[in-house]
């Protein structure tokens, strides 16, 4: 197992008291994220799982418990650069974070604001670019781009940063299919690649079956954490949260409900389409 | 309303000499044909003048149409103008034509020409300035020009840095105040016809969601320029580097012969 890169330790936080009481967004959430891995945290709207990724990089400080990046107790400001240095953060809607009216301008921002010397910006940009597979429209207007293009300009703007690990606050929910099958395949090939962690905050389940490890939301409290696999092998569980399962899944679950002898394993479709192979061979 | 026609503040890409002039060559370029512009008094410098802008909007390879679309928003006020001083010019000889209180004399006319000249080529000057030069281009030119400002506590990096960031959301308001109109006009509401009043009065509907989502933007932008290590100007490097090459020298001469010629040749000919 490598190193941890995010912890959160009986983490508590609700906005600001002073019209009222207001209900509490995050009840105790523990959690360790190791170096390298890819995790998706699941859960309906909310359930706490934005607020838990503004988190990751104090944007937000925990009314109760602690938050650590590499060690570093997100409250120390002090230490807020290298906090956010070490982890970037990518949001829903790409049109507000980008900066810069040329797309290579935008994905300088980051750099730009560390001081990193102009041959090295040029580097990283070009190398971020390449990643995303935007380096051909680097002189191209950001507005020109399609939603999915924007998203993944924004995601070069934070790679360019070179952080450790990636915060996703669904990247994804506000691009159409094309948009969001070309966003997943960069933070996916970003995990692989570089080994850099991503942390995908997600309501769409197909997206968060593609994690090494899900974690699934639910009033501010984790309710399931493990493996994709596993965590959607309890299906009364999610259902009772108001979340649905992969199709495949529910499938399996339905037929095994009926009473015949499938396991919960398969999740992708071909997966799926084996198991019942299998059972009607 | 066509808001798409809006082009200003645009940015062209391109490869031309004027492209990749020292963004603060061209502002002191533009300026000094702002200043030559108000100097010209007569035949010769106007022409001067306005040879000397197609010369460069050919050299900027910056079309045509796109610079007269761009004039489409302010046609009114070069009309006003134009009419204004068509008629309110008082001449010395005979008057051309005389009809109840309109009196038009030739000075009038020539007036009026000058004048629709001047505001012309003064705007198609600076939409030639912001579309050869991409605006964080045009930002960073202002911000070292006016640098030597920081010493009496003036803002500059903030005020460039506001500056970049309304040029780039204009295209993105815009094409949201599209949206809700089309949006407002589902529901049922005029934006076209009835008298002024009434059409101030329907632009309510489309001004209230527009700021509300202005600030909502501002407020998710300014957290996403956080998340990205932003903390104001100091230890701020850049990827591009400002570097006055020969050509900026040898244009910003030319800005100062065309102010110092256009000056004296002003004093001459008719």
């Amino acid at each position: 197992m490598g190193q941890t890169i995010l912890e959160t330790k009986d983490l508590h936080f609700r906005y600001d008291e002073e019209e009222g009481p207001t209900p509490v967004v995050l009840d105790g959430v523990d959690l360790r994220i190791e170096e390298g891995t890819f995790v998706a945290v699941l859960g309906h709207n909310g359930s706490g799982k934005s607020t838990l990724a503004k988190h990751m990089n104090a944007i937000l400080l925990p009314t109760g418990g602690k938050v650590y990046v590499d060690g570093m107790d997100t409250a120390d400001e002090s230490k807020l650069l290298d906090i956010r240095r070490t982890v970037g953060m990518v949001f829903q809607n790409p049109d507000n974070q980008i900066v810069a009216n040329v797309v290579e301008e935008d994905v300088a921002f980051a750099p730009e604001n560390l001081g990193v010397p102009p041959e090295e910006i040029r580097r990283r940009v070009d190398d971020a670019l390449k990643a995303v597979g935007m380096y051909e429209y680097r002189e191209h207007a950001p507005h020109l781009l399609s939603g999915g293009q924007k998203q993944r300009v924004a995601i070069a703007g934070v790679i360019a940063m070179q952080p450790r690990c990636i915060v996703l606050d669904e990247p994804t929910a506000m691009l159409d299919p094309i948009g969001r099958a070309e966003v997943l395949k960069t933070i996916k090939g970003l995990n692989r690649t570089s080994g850099v962690t991503v942390v995908l905050i997600t309501h769409h389940m197909d997206e968060a079956a593609q994690a090494d490890r899900l974690v699934v939301m639910s009033k501010g409290k984790v309710i399931a954490d493990g493996a994709p696999r596993d965590v959607f092998k309890q299906v009364e569980a999610l259902k009772e949260v108001g979340l649905t399962v992969p199709e495949t899944t529910e499938l399996l679950w339905e037929l095994q409900k009926a009473g015949v002898d499938v396991s919960l394993d398969a999740l992708s479709d071909e997966e799926c389409a084996q198991t019942l192979y299998q059972l009607l061979k | 309303m066509a808001l798409k026609d809006i082009t200003l503040g645009q940015y062209f890409p391109g490869k031309t000499i004027i492209h990749r002039l020292d963004p603060r060559t061209k502002l002191i370029g533009t300026v000094a044909y702002i200043v030559a512009l108000f100097l010209a008094a007569n035949v010769v410098t106007y022409a001067i003048l306005l040879v000397l802008l197609a010369a460069l909007i050919a050299i900027s390879k910056v079309g045509v149409k796109s610079i007269l679309r761009g004039m489409r928003p302010i046609f009114i006020i070069i009309l006003i103008t134009a009419i204004l001083n068509l008629f309110f010019t008082p001449g010395k000889g005979e008057p051309l034509v005389s009809w109840w209180v309109f009196t038009i004399y030739v000075e009038g006319i020539r007036a009026a020409v000058f004048m629709i000249l001047r505001i012309m080529m003064l705007i198609t000057c600076t939409f030639l300035l912001t579309y050869t030069t991409s605006p964080i281009m045009l930002t960073d030119g202002l911000e070292k020009l006016l640098s030597p400002l920081k010493a009496i506590r003036v803002p500059i990096h903030e005020l460039a840095m506001m500056m970049s960031i309304a040029l780039r959301f204009i295209p993105t308001l815009i094409e949201e105040t599209d949206k809700i109109m089309s949006a407002q006009k589902a529901r049922g509401a005029d934006f076209d016809t009835g008298n002024l009043i009434q059409k101030a009065k329907a632009l309510v509907p489309l001004l209230v969601p527009l700021f509300i989502s202005a600030f909502r933007r501002a407020d998710e932008l300014a957290v996403a320029m956080e998340c990205r290590c932003y903390h104001g100007g100091s230890g701020r490097t850049r990827l591009r580097q400002l570097k006055m090459k020969g050509m900026d020298i040898v244009a910003l001469l030319l800005s100062l012969a065309m102010c110092v010629g256009i000056g004296v040749l002003a004093h001459y000919g008719w």
